[in-house]
C-alpha cells in the first residue's frame, strides 16, 4: 500500500506528532511496507470469527464512587513542566 | 563470598540463618552495581545507597522481631524502569519521562517491599519497552554480559543483563510480546511470563494494556517462583486481576515430569530457526523424555500470522496510551512553542525516540476511520483463531515446547535498521501474550560462539504451576553457567 504525504500528514494530526521532512520519508516508507507485511491476515477467513478483545471472560467491576485517594496535589505538581497558583499551566487556548 | 554469585532464595535462607546480615547483602549488590554498572548499563537509576542501607536496616530488625519471614526478606531487587516507585525516577528509558519522579508504588513492586526485599534501582530497557534489543533506550545501550558487543535482548535487557552479570540476584521485568522471555534467553538467565491477570498492572507504565504482564527474572526456576508467588495478588485497582487462590507456586517445585504431555510444535522449526537452538531445544524435549515425559510434535498452526495480529494490536493500544504525555501534567515539555496544539506536537516528537513514533504512527493509523475494520477488528478475529490454535493444542499436551527466539543475541547495531526483521525475531513470544497464557524462558544450551540458548514452556491459562514443575526438573539435568568475564572476575 502506497502512503501518500496526505496520509502521513493526517496520521500525523492523529498521532499529535510533527514530523521532518526527511522523517516523514522514511514514515512513508516504513508505514507502507509494513502495512504490506500485516496485510497477510487477508489470507485469513475471518468471516465467522467474532473478534477477540479479552482471552478471559472479565466482568465489568463496579465500587461505590467514594474517593479513597488522599489528595496528593503540591506532590503531583512537582512533575508539572509548569504550574501556577496550584494548577498546571498551558499555553493561552482561547482569546 | 560473593553474595551475588547466589541464587535469591539461598541468599535469603541465609539472611534468614543469621549467617549474612541484609546489611551486607544490600552492600554487596550495591557494591556490585557501583563496580560493574560501567561495563554493561544495566541501570537507569541506581538507589541512594544510604537510602538502602537505612531500609537494609529497617528490614533487618522486622526480620530480627518476626515480622518478616518470607523467603525473599532482605535480598536486594531491581525493577524494570517502566514500573512506578514513589520517590525514584521512572523514565521507561524515554526522553520524554526523563524528570518523572512517581507519587506512588506500582502494585508488584508493593508487594516486593512488603515481602522485605530491598529495592536497588531501576534497569535499562527499550524506549516504552518497544524493542527487542535495549538499544532504543535513551539512556544508551545495555551489553550483553556474555559478549559486550552483542545486545542483551529487549526489552526487560537491563534486568535480564544486570541477574547475568551478578550486579543483583533478582529482578522484575514486563512482557508485552516477549520482552521478559527474549532478554532471559540471550542472557542466559530464568524468566516468567505469568497469564495475563496474574500480577496487577497498577503503576505499569502502559505500552500494550491487553499483552503487558510483569513478571521475574533470576538466575533459576526456584528464585522466579518465589518472586512470583510474592507479586501474585488479586488488586481491584486493576480491573484485569484476576482473583485465584493458586498462588503458590513453589509447592510446584518439583522433580518429576513422568506422564506430563509435551508437544513440540513442527511449524516451529522450520526455515529461520539457528540449528544450534533446533537441536539444543530436540535435546531439551529428550531429556524431558528420558525423565517419562510424554513428547509428540504437533502442528500448532497460525505461526506466519501471529507478528502480523501482534504488531497492529500493540501498535493500536501503544497509540492510545501513549496520549497522555502531552507535556502538561508531568515529563518532557519542549522549550519553544506556539500554541497549545502545537506545544503538544512539539513536546511529543522531541520527547520520543523513533521507533516509539513509529508505533504511535502505525497505531493511529490503524485505528483510523476508514481502515479500522480493515486492520484492527481484523487482527483481533486473527488473535482468536491464535487462541483457538493453543486451546486445541491443550486438549492434548499439558505443555508446548520449543524455543523463545530464532536467533541467539545479535551483535549491536544489527537489528535498528530493518524493524520487520527485528520484528520477526519475536515469533515464538508474541503469541503467548495475545492468547493471554504463561510462559518461562530458562537456558537449554549454547551456541557455536558460546552465546546462551533459551528454552520456552508454555502452558494453558493460570497454570503456571505445570510449567515450572517441568521447567524445574529440566533444570535438575543442567548446572548453571556464569558468563566467563563474571566467572573470572574472583580470579583477579
Amino acid at each position: 500500500m502506497t502512503i501518500t504525504d496526505e496520509t502521513i500528514d493526517y496520521v500525523g494530526i492523529l498521532a499529535k506528532l510533527e514530523l521532518s521532512a526527511e522523517e516523514k520519508e522514511q514514515a512513508k516508507k516504513d508505514m507502507s511496507d509494513m502495512l504490506d507485511y500485516v496485510g497477510k491476515l487477508n489470507e485469513l477467513d475471518t468471516d465467522n470469527v467474532e473478534a477477540m478483545s479479552h482471552t478471559f471472560p472479565y466482568n465489568n467491576v463496579f465500587r461505590e464512587d467514594v474517593v479513597t485517594n488522599g489528595d496528593d496535589r503540591e506532590n503531583l505538581l512537582k512533575n508539572a513542566p509548569e504550574e501556577k497558583d496550584g494548577c498546571y499551566k498551558v499555553p493561552k487556548t482561547f482569546d | 563470598m560473593d553474595l551475588m554469585s547466589l541464587t535469591a532464595v539461598t541468599l535469603g535462607k541465609k539472611i534468614k540463618a543469621g549467617e549474612v546480615s541484609v546489611a551486607e547483602a544490600a552492600k554487596a549488590c550495591m557494591d556490585s552495581i557501583e563496580r560493574y554498572d560501567s561495563e554493561y548499563n544495566c541501570f537507569v537509576t541506581v538507589a541512594d545507597r544510604e537510602g538502602v542501607m537505612k531500609q537494609a536496616e529497617e528490614i533487618q530488625k522486622k526480620i530480627d522481631n518476626g515480622e518478616l519471614t518470607g523467603p525473599l526478606a532482605g535480598v536486594p531487587v531491581a525493577i524494570k524502569d517502566n514500573m512506578c516507585l514513589n520517590g525514584m525516577l521512572t523514565t521507561c528509558s524515554s526522553k520524554i519521562l526523563s524528570n518523572f519522579v512517581p507519587t506512588y508504588t506500582s502494585e508488584a513492586v508493593e508487594k516486593l517491599i512488603e515481602a522485605g526485599m530491598v529495592i536497588v534501582g531501576k534497569t535499562n530497557m527499550d524506549e516504552f519497552a518497544m524493542g527487542s534489543t535495549t538499544e532504543t533506550s535513551y539512556y544508551g545501550e545495555t551489553k550483553n554480559p556474555w559478549d559486550k558487543n552483542k545486545v542483551p535482548g529487549g526489552s526487560s535487557g537491563g534486568s535480564a543483563a544486570a541477574v547475568a552479570a551478578e550486579e543483583v540476584v533478582c529482578a522484575l521485568g514486563s512482557d508485552t510480546g516477549g520482552s521478559i522471555r527474549q532478554p532471559a534467553s540471550f542472557c542466559g538467565v530464568t524468566g516468567i511470563k505469568p497469564t495475563y491477570g496474574r500480577v496487577s498492572r497498577y503503576g505499569l507504565i502502559a505500552y500494550g494494556s491487553s499483552l503487558d504482564q510483569i513478571g521475574p527474572l533470576a538466575k533459576d526456576v526456584t528464585d522466579c517462583a518465589a518472586l512470583l508467588e510474592i507479586i501474585s495478588q488479586y488488586d481491584k485497582k486493576d480491573s484485569t486481576s484476576v482473583n485465584r487462590d493458586d498462588n503458590d507456586f513453589t509447592g510446584a517445585l518439583v522433580d518429576d515430569v513422568k506422564g506430563l504431555k509435551i508437544g513440540l510444535p513442527r511449524d516451529y522449526f522450520s526455515e529461520g530457526l539457528d540449528p544450534d537452538i533446533k537441536d539444543a531445544v530436540y535435546a531439551a524435549a529428550k531429556k524431558l523424555e528420558e525423565k517419562g515425559a510424554i513428547v509428540e510434535e504437533f502442528d500448532l498452526g497460525m505461526v506466519e500470522y501471529t507478528i502480523p495480529t501482534y504488531y497492529i494490536i500493540a501498535a493500536a493500544e501503544a497509540s492510545s496510551n501513549l496520549e497522555r504525555f502531552d507535556g502538561v501534567k508531568y515529563g518532557y515539555r519542549t522549550d519553544s512553542y506556539t500554541d497549545l496544539h502545537n506545544m503538544y506536537k512539539k513536546s511529543r516528537s522531541e520527547g520520543f525516540g523513533p521507533e516509539v513514533k513509529r508505533r504511535i504512527m502505525l497505531g493511529s493509523f490503524v485505528l483510523s476511520s476508514g481502515y479500522y475494520d480493515a486492520y484492527y477488528v481484523k487482527a483481533l478475529k486473527a488473535k482468536a483463531l491464535i487462541k483457538r490454535a493453543y486451546d486445541k493444542a491443550f486438549e492434548k499436551y499439558d505443555i508446548i515446547l520449543g524455543p523463545v527466539a530464532p536467533t541467539t543475541a545479535l551483535k549491536m547495531g544489527e537489528s535498528l535498521s530493518d524493524p520487520i526483521k527485528m520484528y520477526l525475531g519475536d515469533v515464538y513470544t508474541v503469541p503467548v501474550n495475545l492468547a493471554g497464557l504463561p510462559g518461562i524462558s530458562l537456558p537449554c544450551g549454547y551456541d557455536r560462539d558460546g552465546m546462551p540458548i533459551g528454552l520456552q514452556m508454555v502452558s494453558d491459562a493460570f497454570n503456571e504451576k505445570t510449567i515450572i514443575r517441568a521447567a524445574y526438573a529440566y533444570e535438575q539435568t543442567r548446572e548453571y553457567k556464569r558468563p566467563a568475564d563474571v566467572a573470572e572476575r574472583g580470579q583477579n
